[in-house]
């Protein structure tokens, strides 16, 4: 009687399992028309800057249902945890969020991203993005993502009136003319005249002093291996970046950008070395007296970091993340994206009307000025690379030993650069 | 079952040549171990096992004291007992990212005009050779991490004290006062003894909760080299998807943990068979 009652249950559950499952094969048959599109923008100008996207889309690819994978939280931290274990699962989403660049590398090596250069040449991308772009994100002859949009990590964001009130009429355009309008602000009173935070950021301003030091060639030889780490003009560069230090805010380690940027806005600092998205952030916060230049010394280089979608290798529904891709790539998706997310279309040939005056002269530079990619912001090395570096900065920034740094910089290079 | 399976699993992929997010390359035995001690950039691990060591360090010790302290007031018969000790346990029903938060903003490490939380407090005072940058300081700063972990145990381990004073027998201390104690004599010689293994299970669990100490750390400082403790930098390894180092780091915590909380396992397990 028991055995009969136990095999009654068993059976029950198998019928249970078996309509659970006939119900997925219906869903399946539905969701053939879906793109997952997995990202982390869930709100502010990032989730406004997506809807653009998805309306552009329904209109475009009307066949198609867009489906919202987005996972909030942690700067992308939490989405990348999750994506990495659906990727591990063989569970793709239909396309996903990442950063243009050397930071798809993880995934390229992995063999989980598809080659679509073959589509950049069908949708004309290849002429209407620049050149430096596409030699920046060609890993061995093939591409792997379209970028939605530019940012600029080279920008120094600073108070008009305080640089006013310390006698600077004009940006400093070398690096050491930028050290003297900084002991110009100190002797006037300014203690700490350049805001600064937490590890990340003090990389950014490294990498934009390197650029000033080495130029934009030498620059992006760091990260492909051709230039050398432990040569003297990096150290020379290493040093600089420790004169910057002294010129900044002692509690830089418990500042996030916002917390730095924070101190402009009050007038307690009168510059910051931050992306774009400064621009953005101000505007929302209504501080108009700001202004804005590239970074002393990097004259016409353009650091960019960018976000991109790609194809995942068992997406489940090819056409239609090509449609997305294809919407992404399209001047105006770029344009639709941009607008509201505050950023640049990587495209040159978007028109700059109904753009902010800031993101009307970034666009101008995009298409004249050489580009460079960003380690802080993964386009110009992989995650492990990014992490190590970030790790050494934090360091540097309680020893202060130059040495020290250039030589673990050297050890993370001979572990990273140019490896696939 | 499935914990010790995913130990094994764990330790296997500690022991594979797999630093990205490829399939691994091979087994390297223990390599993966012997480059954390003595090829890692920056000596990365050996300074997340230093600030570990401050961390735990200050944490026992401060949680000790004080839970002592509290638990001799409490025990020498205070008014209100009831409302103190709700008081001092409270802490414990916070979540550690919560108080984090709250402890980010009092130990803001900004000084004199800049300052806030409690170095503006004693700024304020003109007790300002008090001000100090907290978490910040390279050599001493986990010091300052341990001390929102010990506002939040102490109350536990009073807990602890003041249930071992009271399962004390009233006879002990009868039989003291006879003999003609004083009251230091009392604590020294009768009732301190009898709470030798009180404070041993004080000592593993707050010994072990700082080894696998990470939402505290994360919520007040984020991860950042200079308050990393290996449990953040197995976090930040499994980020970048280098998946052996960060099992090597793991099995190599546990081994840590296993050091010292098997011995008083076993240890218990005795005194109750004994017991029964």
């Amino acid at each position: 009687m028991r055995f009969t009652r136990s095999t009654a249950v068993a059976a029950l559950a198998v019928a249970a399992l078996f309509s659970a499952s006939a119900c997925s094969a219906d869903e399946t048959a539905a969701a053939s028309k879906d793109v997952e599109v997995f990202t982390w923008w869930a709100d502010g100008g990032e989730k406004a800057g997506l809807d653009g996207l998805v309306a552009q889309f329904g209109t475009s690819c009307a066949d198609y249902k867009f489906v919202n994978g987005a996972v909030a939280g942690g700067a992308g931290t939490n989405a990348k945890a999750v994506l990495a274990s659906r990727l591990q699962t063989n569970d793709p989403p239909s396309t996903f969020q990442a950063h243009a660049g050397a930071e798809l590398s993880d995934y390229i090596n992995a063999g989980q991203v598809e080659d679509i250069s073959a589509e950049y040449a069908t949708w004309g991308l290849t002429s209407a993005f620049p050149k430096g772009l596409i030699d920046n994100i060609t890993v061995d002859g093939k591409i792997y993502s379209v970028p939605a949009n530019i940012h600029r990590a080279n920008v120094l964001w600073s108070n008009k009136t305080v640089t006013a009130k310390a006698g600077i009429t004009k940006d400093a355009d070398t690096l050491d003319g930028f050290i003297a309008d900084l002991d110009k602000l100190k002797a006037g009173g300014v203690a700490a005249p350049l805001a600064l935070g937490k590890d990340w950021t003090q990389v950014m301003l490294l990498e934009a002093v390197l650029i000033s030091d080495l130029g934009a060639d030498k620059f992006t030889g760091l990260w492909n291996g051709s230039t050398d780490w432990k040569g003297a003009d990096v150290t020379a560069s290493i040093e600089k970046f420790k004169k910057l230090l002294t010129y900044t805010n002692k509690d830089r380690d418990t500042l996030d950008w916002t917390d730095a940027e924070k101190s402009i806005m009050e007038g307690k600092a009168a510059y910051q070395l931050m992306g774009d998205w400064e621009a953005a952030d101000l505007d929302a916060k209504g501080f108009k007296d700001y202004g804005y230049s590239v970074f002393p010394g990097n004259g016409s280089t353009f650091q960019w970091l960018a976000d991109a979608f790609v194809l995942p290798k068992g997406a489940k529904n090819v056409d239609g993340t090509k449609c997305w891709l294809k919407t992404v790539g399209s001047a105006e998706g770029q344009k639709a994206f941009n607008s509201k997310k505050g950023s640049i279309p990587a495209r040159t040939d978007v028109s700059s009307d109904g753009f902010p005056a800031y993101q009307q002269a970034a666009m101008a530079d995009w298409k004249s000025a050489k580009q460079v990619p960003s380690c802080a912001h993964g386009a110009a090395c992989s995650q492990g690379f990014q992490g190590a570096i970030v790790s050494a900065a934090g360091k540097f920034s309680s020893d202060g030993n130059v040495a020290a740094l250039q030589a673990a910089l050297a050890a993370v290079a001979a572990q990273f650069a140019g490896k696939k | 079952m499935l914990v010790y399976g995913l130990i094994g699993w764990t330790i296997n992929l500690s022991m594979q040549d797999r630093h990205n997010a490829r399939d691994s390359k091979g087994f390297v035995g223990l390599d993966n171990y012997t480059k954390l001690f003595t090829d890692d950039i920056n000596d990365r691990f050996l300074h997340s096992l230093k600030n570990l060591l401050i961390f735990t360090a200050v944490f026992m010790i401060g949680t000790l004291v004080l839970g002592m302290i509290w638990a001799l007031l409490l025990e020498r018969g205070a008014r209100a007992e009831g409302i103190f000790r709700t008081v001092y346990l409270f802490p414990m029903a916070v979540s550690f990212v919560a108080s984090g938060v709250v402890w980010r903003w009092l130990m803001n490490p900004g000084q004199d005009d800049n300052s806030g939380g409690i170095n503006a407090i004693f700024h304020g005072f003109g007790l300002d050779f008090l001000q100090n940058p907290w978490w910040t300081d390279p050599d001493w700063g986990m010091a300052a991490m341990a001390v929102p972990a010990i506002w939040q145990l102490a109350g536990y381990v009073m807990a602890l004290f003041l249930a071992g004073f009271r399962g004390i027998p009233d006879e002990l201390r009868e039989a003291a006062a006879m003999d003609g104690a004083t009251t230091y004599q009392l604590y020294r010689r009768v009732l301190f003894p009898q709470l030798t293994p009180t404070v041993l299970s004080a000592m593993i669990i707050t010994g072990h909760m700082s080894m696998k100490m990470f939402d505290l750390i994360m919520s007040v400082s984020g991860a950042q080299w200079i308050t990393e403790v290996p449990a953040v930098y197995v976090w930040q390894t499994l980020l970048t998807s280098d998946y052996a180092k960060a099992a090597a780091i793991s099995v190599f915590l546990l081994i840590v943990v296993a050091i010292v909380v098997v011995p008083y396992l076993v240890n218990v397990n005795r005194a109750e068979k004994r017991s029964s």
